[in-house]
């Protein structure tokens, strides 16, 4: 291969990957949007609605707004590590979009491990937090750090099991392939939140706990930690936390997507249906996935620290646990197992 | 030079420099997420060799939670490091006796490396497009087959020191109330509440 190709190559990829992380963008804000509009209309307020129609450019006056004021540092703080934070949080939760796919071959790597991949990077989400609270050499921030530490470690282990179930249903650790074994005549009955619905709804538990959403969200408690360790960061530092919360919570939805509601894949598996792009089923059922969460914060509330740890390691993890011997078993005596 | 040298260098550069700068860094939490810095760069040359499974179980394993609870024990330390570090002349040459002695160990496995012959009829997985055998697949073959005993005591190993670190810090303190959470269940509203019809002027 010459030179000239590989230059167009990367070219390629790099153009790919700036169109998606635009559009990955432009849609973080709506969503961000959606998230308070549902909130508010759960508590029966109005939410957003003076900028814009209907208030939907709101998340674009935040952003003007966080970028144009004066980020402050304080004294006591490691500066180094004080700015990376945010940084880490952000550029980590964005590159687990590398390997999604939001269509038929609409991927900008299609890893054969790419469920691993995505699993590594949301692990690493924790060092965001972990080096802000350190860095910010503050009390609450401090609290937080320890608290997200413990959190997300822990529910990580039921989210690894529940995805070694659907790997052993597909076959493939590649997420196409992943969605292309959920294929079949029966449309949505084929997809594997139906087997696997126990897995499914522990999996939306952990992503809650996982991306520190409400009820999950100790590691940012208002009433016991002011912010938790978001308490000392101001401005465009800030915006980058939420915006790098935003997008793992994307990352969670879309992983959701792709291993229980067919990704791609049309509901209903006949004609006026299968001519709608695989991006459209992909957007709404992310915004379904979104839903949940959104829901879950609006009506659900906080839990205690013993209780997630509880929640985590004496339910989620031995029934998680056993689901993955079940399967197993299930998929190897029945001889439905995927070569 | 080709892509792949590229980034054999970058990684590999970034690897050695990080690795410097765990110890000679005068903060332990820097030390510790430089730490964590050799780690993913470790994990990029494994992808580049194409063991890209080893590579992500890597990443998840050490850094995703080794190094947290790592960088968790260190950050909550409060010890002055610049007076540990007094002493470093007196011990130099114990630690560099025990630097040659594991380089010479490092050498000698090294020089008798050899594959097995099982392994070695796997095809070489490519790190990304279709190969013939994926790589989980290959290391799934040869560890739940001729390596089933190793994989299994090993197993046994971390369950025995899994047990072995809990018993040795439970203990349920005496005066401490615990929550139990199936009384709490089986409450119903019958045992639980009682309606009142509250009169006016007069108490319950």
């Amino acid at each position: 291969m010459s030179w000239q190709d590989t230059l167009i190559q990367v070219l390629i990829i790099l153009g790919a990957s700036l169109a998606l992380l635009v559009a990955l963008l432009i849609f973080i804000a709506f969503i961000l949007l959606a998230d308070r509009k549902i909130w508010a209309a759960v508590q029966m307020r109005r939410g957003p609605n003076v900028v814009g129609p209907f208030g939907l450019l709101q998340s674009f006056a935040d952003l003007l707004k966080f970028v144009l004021k004066e980020p402050i540092i304080p004294a006591g703080a490691n500066k180094g590590i004080f700015i990376l934070a945010p940084l880490v949080s952000c550029v980590l939760a964005l590159s687990a979009w590398a390997a999604i796919p939001l269509a038929s071959g609409w991927v900008i790597a299609d890893l054969n491990i790419g469920i691993l991949y995505i699993f590594a990077i949301s692990s690493l989400g924790v060092y965001g937090i972990i080096m802000a609270g350190w860095a910010s050499n503050s009390k609450y921030p401090f609290l937080a750090a320890l608290r997200s530490a413990a959190q997300m470690v822990s529910y990580e282990v039921s989210i690894g099991f529940v995805i070694i179930t659907v790997l052993m249903c597909a076959g493939s650790q590649n997420l196409s392939a992943i969605v292309e074994a959920q294929n079949g005549r029966l449309g949505l009955l084929n997809w594997y939140f139906l087997p696997l619905l126990p897995m499914f709804v522990i999996f939306l538990v952990s992503a809650l706990a996982e991306t520190n959403r409400p009820p999950f969200d100790l590691v940012e408690a208002e009433s016991e930690l002011v912010a938790g360790f978001m308490v000392e960061y101001s401005s465009t530092p800030y915006l980058l936390f939420m915006l790098g919360e935003y997008v793992a919570i994307m990352t969670m939805c879309a992983l959701g997507t792709i291993l229980f509601l067919g990704g791609w894949l049309s509901p209903l598996p006949f004609a006026p249906f299968t001519w709608v792009p695989g991006i459209v089923w992909f957007v709404l059922k992310l915004c379904f996935m979104f839903f949940l969460f959104a829901m879950a914060k609006a009506m659900v509330p906080r839990y205690r620290y013993d209780q997630l740890m509880r929640l985590g390691w004496k339910i989620f993890l031995p029934i998680s646990l056993v689901a993955v011997v079940v399967v197993a078993s299930v998929l190897h005596f029945t001889g439905t197992a995927p070569q | 030079m080709s892509v792949a040298a590229v980034f054999f260098y970058l990684f590999a550069g970034v690897l050695v420099a990080s690795a410097f700068m765990v110890i000679s860094s005068r903060n332990p939490v820097h030390s510790v997420l430089f730490l964590i810095l050799c780690f993913v760069n470790a994990a990029g040359l494994f992808i580049l060799i194409g063991v890209e499974f080893l590579a992500l179980i890597l990443v998840v394993v050490y850094v995703g939670a080794v190094a947290v609870l790592f960088l968790f024990v260190v950050m909550m330390l409060d010890v002055d490091f610049v007076e540990l570090r007094q002493g470093f002349l007196q011990y130099l040459p114990v630690g560099a006796l025990v630097g040659v002695v594991f380089l010479v160990e490092l050498i000698l496995v090294v020089s008798t490396w050899a594959t097995a012959p099982a392994v070695a009829q796997f095809p070489k997985a490519a790190a990304v497009g279709g190969a013939a055998i994926s790589n989980t697949k290959a290391l799934g073959l040869v560890l739940y087959t001729d390596y089933v005993y190793f994989f299994e005591a090993s197993g046994m190993v971390l369950l025995v020191a899994m047990i072995g670190a809990i018993v040795l810090t439970l203990r349920h303190k005496v005066n401490v109330k615990r929550q139990n959470v199936s009384a709490q269940v089986a409450r119903t509203p019958e045992t639980a509440m009682e309606v009142v019809k509250v009169r006016p002027g007069q108490g319950i």
